[in-house]
């Protein structure tokens, strides 16, 4: 099964609401750049239904170079994690798995 | 940011569409990745990241009030990696944070 893309995401602001091409592709591009952005400026992005996307910090910690076995310290870096919210959890908790439906 | 913030900002960054329009175009992409999801297929978008779906096992759970055994069924839950390019702009602002600490420590010890 193909994966939703940006283009996809486009074409359906173009089918349904109306928006012509050149508007749905830069409203999709927006959409993903604005909570890039938020994120960026570690600022949390709640998106309700949907999920929140959530920074943490993480500490420096030993690593190892799995190609030389080399210890190498993993320096400390801020990542980002989603926590889906419980609407989003419910639809796709009822998803049976492939070849289910 | 909430959505009605992400709203407002994205409604600011262009001319042509009303708030409503913007409004509705943003339910809508939300819309669509729920179901994407919830059919059991992947999101991808290049530079920000990838949704799919993780399986959980079937497992013993319990009632926390009861003390009761209880058997949960398998289920799938929603994951999100981010891509490339948001991770090292995300760590790259904490980088340059650490390093305006630093400068700061120096001149006012």
């Amino acid at each position: 099964m193909s994966a939703l893309t940006k283009a996809a995401m486009a074409d359906r602001l173009f089918d349904e609401l109306g928006l012509n091409k050149r508007e749905a592709k830069e409203i999709v591009e927006l959409f993903f750049n604005e909570i890039s952005d938020s994120l960026e400026r570690n600022e949390q992005v709640k998106l309700s239904g949907f999920g929140n996307f959530d920074l943490r910090e993480k500490g420096e910690r030993p690593g190892r170079n799995p190609k030389t076995g080399e210890e190498i310290p993993i320096t400390a870096r801020r990542v980002v994690t989603f926590r889906p919210g419980q609407k989003l959890k419910t639809r796709v908790e009822a998803y049976a798995g492939p070849g289910r439906e | 940011m909430t959505k009605s913030e992400l709203i407002d900002r994205i409604s600011a960054s262009q001319s042509q569409l009303s708030l409503k329009d913007v409004e509705l175009a943003v339910k809508t992409m939300l819309e669509q990745m729920s179901q994407t999801l919830a059919h059991g297929e992947r999101i991808e978008v290049r530079g920000f990241g990838s949704f799919s779906l993780h399986y959980r096992a079937p497992r013993i759970g319990r009632n926390p009030k009861t003390g009761e055994s209880v058997g949960l069924a398998g289920k799938y839950v929603p994951h999100f990696k981010p891509g490339k390019e948001l991770r090292d702009r995300v760590n790259a602002s904490l980088q340059a944070e650490l390093a305006a600490e630093g400068q700061d420590g120096e001149s006012n010890p």
